[in-house]
């Protein structure tokens, strides 16, 4: 008995999650005739296919759209971030994880907790310096601006992996005849390999995912990202055409939802600060 | 001849050096727009040129006389409470049901961390068309189950938006939440959940009294982000009702950005966004409460 | 953080009630974990009122088998009889058990009088007499002044005492404790030693005691339960035990240093016999009074170690025996003989203190 009401609420909170995803799904691959019938029909059944499914919006969606422009807008952004974050984070957690003793600490966290400044505050001063620097609707604004998103959190997240790297290993590298310097540069890398994944990981997807800052220095449709594209700019007149909206959608959320499952454990030992293991 | 220590010996310059870059960015592009917001909120700072004159309280003043600043505040504080409560209730429920190891629980875990692994604008999309007016799959599911019998006008009316909104965000952010707490309750010694069963404490006597008080720390994290999260969240709202309909649904981020960024007034949009800081200052010091409790604390 | 003085004399100890007393039975039991065999068909009694210890190396099923009479793990067969009642079915808290865990298992969010009032609670009784049973309780272990802190606060010792004082409260049965004195500073353990077995005589409760530590089990054990491999090798006093081992596992795993097995070529013996004597029985010959029945070893000394009380003489013997093999001597300070590195020297042991055990199956030969 209490095992089916365990599979019975489990199922509940499964659907409650992933029904718009199904709906998704639906939309992207439905005939427009089985797409648009009022939901007070009760007679039409919209969860099921009712016609044979299409790849009409598909092929609108990548043939007559700036969808690909954006999809490639993005993966620009991205790799340039990654790089800067990987650059200017990693060495800050290392250097904050082994090389600071006691204040070290306090210095992270209060580097993390600038990862608390809203961008939605930001924004506004954000606005004024883009256009001081002359980057407005340039996807430069962005590759500026996202590190100060990824650099706090990135630093952090380091700092609590190297926590868990034994630092003897380092010590006998040192003994061993190494200086500092080169056990920074041979010897922690690779230690920290993993480290660095989770932030490649973690920046990617939080590119990916990000919208008011696109919102707000981005305005030429064509230099949108996709996450800014899809929902402001796939109108033709003043009409959403569903089917390829949420086409995009999918395409989208799919390898990103893959990407992130396999890191979570690394990114909840990170926002709980290291007081709980994944 | 025993070498001499060189600058590749120095630690102290090492980790300055390798601590430089993250620390220049952070100052210089997180705290001094940060300063910068605060200065242009007293301000009169206008979006296309570079002007700057001090206005004082000026732009204050203006948004507390305004009533739809007024409901922005009232609306981004129910948001907040609201979805949070719906994601405390939800993600320990779930986590009770996802800590038992069952088939298929896996894929269990890939669809339920969808909400959050997907952009919120994507996500804030889709909602839309769910909730849309004529062709809502909610209305036609809740007809057809014979609980509905007037109709749902989820996105044109405004205390229905603002519920639609308060869903969205509970959705988006319970998966988050539930790792959060599933991680917690691994994290109690398996003794202890042991002595309280010797001790003689049943299945809800010891969820009431022994966990669910261990976890506090690690809901409270939840909490916090979930906090931080929703009320600075502008994509849900401005996609799913632009603030509208007339202003009704506005929070504080869409407002300020109504008003600073597309008004071109950046003096009474950082004041707005301004009104930000006060939830964000309990979160910080909640947090630090927490982190110094965890660490010195429960063993 | 000071460590915890321990009174000398827990004074309150004649006002204690004696406590309900049951015996344990465990017929058959075992405990399989897919193919390993964690408890394998143990028969057990353990009178009312005894200090049973459950003494092994790690992975000897003795921990599992604790954990199968608390009721946490379930037997794949066998039966557990508390009292002459079979409680395999039973949940833990309708055994009438108690168990202190190796970490004393506190609740770290509740201060030591809630700790102690939580089995009183769950078992809903009325909050007066709750709050006069934990201050029984807690002025039985001295522990009053304790009351209103929170477990970090609190020493090892301190824990220690509060985790019984939890276990006590609900005037259990059957007393079961895991390891409770390994987390102890070495020099606490003796003190804490002294006061558990005092304070399981005075309330006569059936106590089932596990530890890896021979010392330990020694020193608390009204019987000592051997155990290697999921099934008991040997069960009887600290005295059977140590004296009268019944195959080579207890021989070497009780008592430290563990007992002296040489390979015997003697004629006189049965082929592939092992020849075994304790360290404090290999003493310099001339120790021994003459007439006295003994068996010479020429021993080949290679080492003294120096202990204060006592010196440990490592050395080997080549004589009589098939395979040249190390031996140790344990003289105790009483003996000053001086043994000097590296000479031959004669030694003996009394024949009342040989014992002889089958080569092949480890068996005591009598």
């Amino acid at each position: 008995m209490k095992r089916v009401a365990l599979y019975a609420a489990a199922l509940g909170f499964i659907a409650f999650a992933g029904f718009p995803f199904y709906w998704m799904l639906l939309t992207a691959f439905k005939q427009n005739r089985d797409l648009y019938v009022g939901a007070f029909d009760t007679q039409h059944v919209p969860w099921i296919f009712n016609d044979p499914p299409t790849l009409e919006h598909l092929r609108l969606l990548f043939g007559q759209t700036d969808f690909l422009s954006w999809v490639w807008n993005t993966l620009v952004v991205v790799v340039a971030v990654v790089v800067i974050t990987v650059a200017v984070a990693v060495p800050a957690g290392y250097s904050l994880a082994r090389l600071s003793g006691r204040w070290g600490e306090s210095l992270g966290m209060g580097i993390f907790f600038t990862y608390l400044i809203p961008p939605t505050l930001l924004f506004i001063p954000f606005a004024r310096l883009v256009s001081l620097l002359g980057l407005q609707d340039s996807l430069g604004a962005l590759i500026l601006i996202y590190p100060t998103m990824t650099i706090p959190f990135c630093t952090w997240l380091v700092m609590g992996f190297l926590r868990s790297v034994p630092w003897e290993i380092e010590e006998q590298a040192m003994i061993d005849g190494y200086s500092r310097l080169a056990v920074i540069l041979k010897v922690a890398p690779r230690l920290i390999v993993p480290g660095i994944l989770t932030v490649v990981v973690f920046t990617f997807t939080l590119v990916m995912q990000e919208f008011v800052y696109a919102l707000t220095f981005i305005s030429s449709v064509d230099k949108m990202t996709v996450s800014l594209g899809v929902p402001i700019a796939l109108v033709r007149g003043d009409v959403y055409h569903w089917g390829a909206l949420m086409a995009a959608a999918l395409v989208t959320s799919i390898p990103l939802a893959i990407v992130y499952n396999l890191f979570i454990d690394r990114f909840i030992q990170g926002f709980t600060m290291g007081a709980v293991k994944g | 001849m025993i070498a001499r220590r060189s600058w590749a010996d120095r630690e102290d310059v090492l980790g300055a050096a390798m601590l430089a870059p993250a620390l220049a960015y952070v100052l210089l592009l997180v705290g001094v727009p940060f300063v910068l917001a605060i200065a242009l909120s007293f301000s009169n700072a206008a979006a296309g040129s570079l002007s700057f004159g001090w206005v004082g309280a000026q732009n204050y003043a203006a948004i507390l006389a305004d009533p739809i600043f007024l409901r922005s505040l009232r609306n981004t504080a129910i948001v907040t409470v609201g979805s949070q409560v719906l994601v405390v209730v939800l993600a320990t429920a779930a986590a009770q049901v996802f800590r038992v190891a069952f088939r298929g629980k896996r894929f269990a875990r890939f669809v339920l961390l969808l909400p959050w692994a997907v952009p919120v604008s994507l996500a804030a999309i889709a909602w839309t068309w769910i909730f849309d007016s004529t062709f809502s799959v909610v209305n036609w599911t809740l007809k057809t189950a014979g609980l509905l019998h007037g109709w749902l006008y989820w996105l044109g009316d405004p205390g229905l938006a603002l519920v639609a909104i308060i869903i969205v965000q509970a959705w988006r952010i319970f998966p988050f939440a539930t790792v959060i707490v599933l991680a917690g309750l691994s994290s109690i010694p398996q003794e202890v959940v042991e002595a309280a069963i010797v001790d003689g404490a049943g299945f809800w006597r010891r969820l009431f009294r022994i966990e669910l008080p261990l976890l506090l720390p690690v809901v409270a994290v939840a909490v916090l982000f979930g906090v931080v999260y929703t009320a600075t969240d502008l994509g849900v709202v401005y996609i799913l009702t632009g603030g509208g309909p007339a202003n009704t649904t506005q929070v504080l981020p869409t407002l300020a950005f109504q008003r600073g960024i597309q008004g071109s007034d950046l003096g009474q949009g950082a004041a707005i966004a301004v009104f930000l800081l006060p939830f964000l200052v309990v979160v910080a010091v909640a947090m630090l409460r927490l982190a110094r409790h965890t660490e010195v604390g429960a063993k | 953080m000071r460590t915890s003085t321990i009174p000398h004399n827990l004074h309150n100890l004649h006002n204690l009630p004696k406590g309900t007393m049951a015996g344990v039975d465990i017929r058959h039991l075992s405990k399989r974990f897919g193919d390993l065999h964690a408890v394998n068909n143990v028969d057990l009694s353990i009178r009312e009122g005894e200090f049973l210890v459950l003494l092994g190396p790690s992975g000897c099923g003795k921990t599992t088998l604790l954990r199968m009479i608390a009721g946490l793990e379930r037997p794949t067969a066998g039966e557990i009889l508390i009292g002459g009642e079979r409680v395999d079915d039973a949940p833990p808290r309708a055994r009438g058990i108690a168990m202190v865990f190796q970490s004393y298992a506190l609740y770290p969010h509740r201060t030591v009088s809630q700790n102690i009032a939580f089995p009183l609670e769950a078992s809903r009784m009325p909050r007066a007499m709750i709050a006069q049973k934990v201050r029984w309780a807690a002025e039985m272990f001295d522990i009053v002044r304790y009351l209103d802190r929170y477990p970090r606060q609190l020493s090892g010792g301190e824990r220690q005492r509060v985790a019984l004082c939890r276990a006590l409260v609900r005037d259990p049965k059957v007393f079961l404790l895991d390891e409770p004195l390994a987390n102890l500073d070495a020099k606490l353990r003796n003190t804490a030693r002294d006061e558990l077995k005092r304070f399981q005589r005075q309330i006569k409760t059936t106590t089932v005691y596990v530890t890896h530590d021979q010392v330990e089990a020694l020193g608390l054990g009204d019987r000592i339960a051997v155990m290697d491999g999921g099934k008991v090798r040997q069960i009887g006093t600290p005295q059977e035990v140590y004296e009268e081992p019944v195959d080579t596992f207890v021989a070497t795993f009780v008592g430290q240093p563990p007992m002296n097995l040489l390979a015997a070529r003697d004629p006189a013996l049965p082929p592939g016999t092992l020849l075994g004597f304790r360290p404090e029985h290999f003493l310099p010959r001339d120790h021994f009074a003459a007439g006295e029945p003994l068996r010479t070893f020429g021993f080949a000394v290679r080492r003294v170690e120096y202990l204060g009380s006592d010196r440990y003489v490592y050395g080997t013997v080549s004589d009589d025996v098939i395979d040249e093999a190390t031996v140790i001597a344990k003289l105790p300070a009483t003996v000053g003989t001086t043994i000097p590195e590296g000479e031959r020297l004669e030694f003996a042991v009394p024949q009342a203190a040989l014992r002889y055990f089958d080569g092949a199956t480890g068996a005591r030969r009598p």
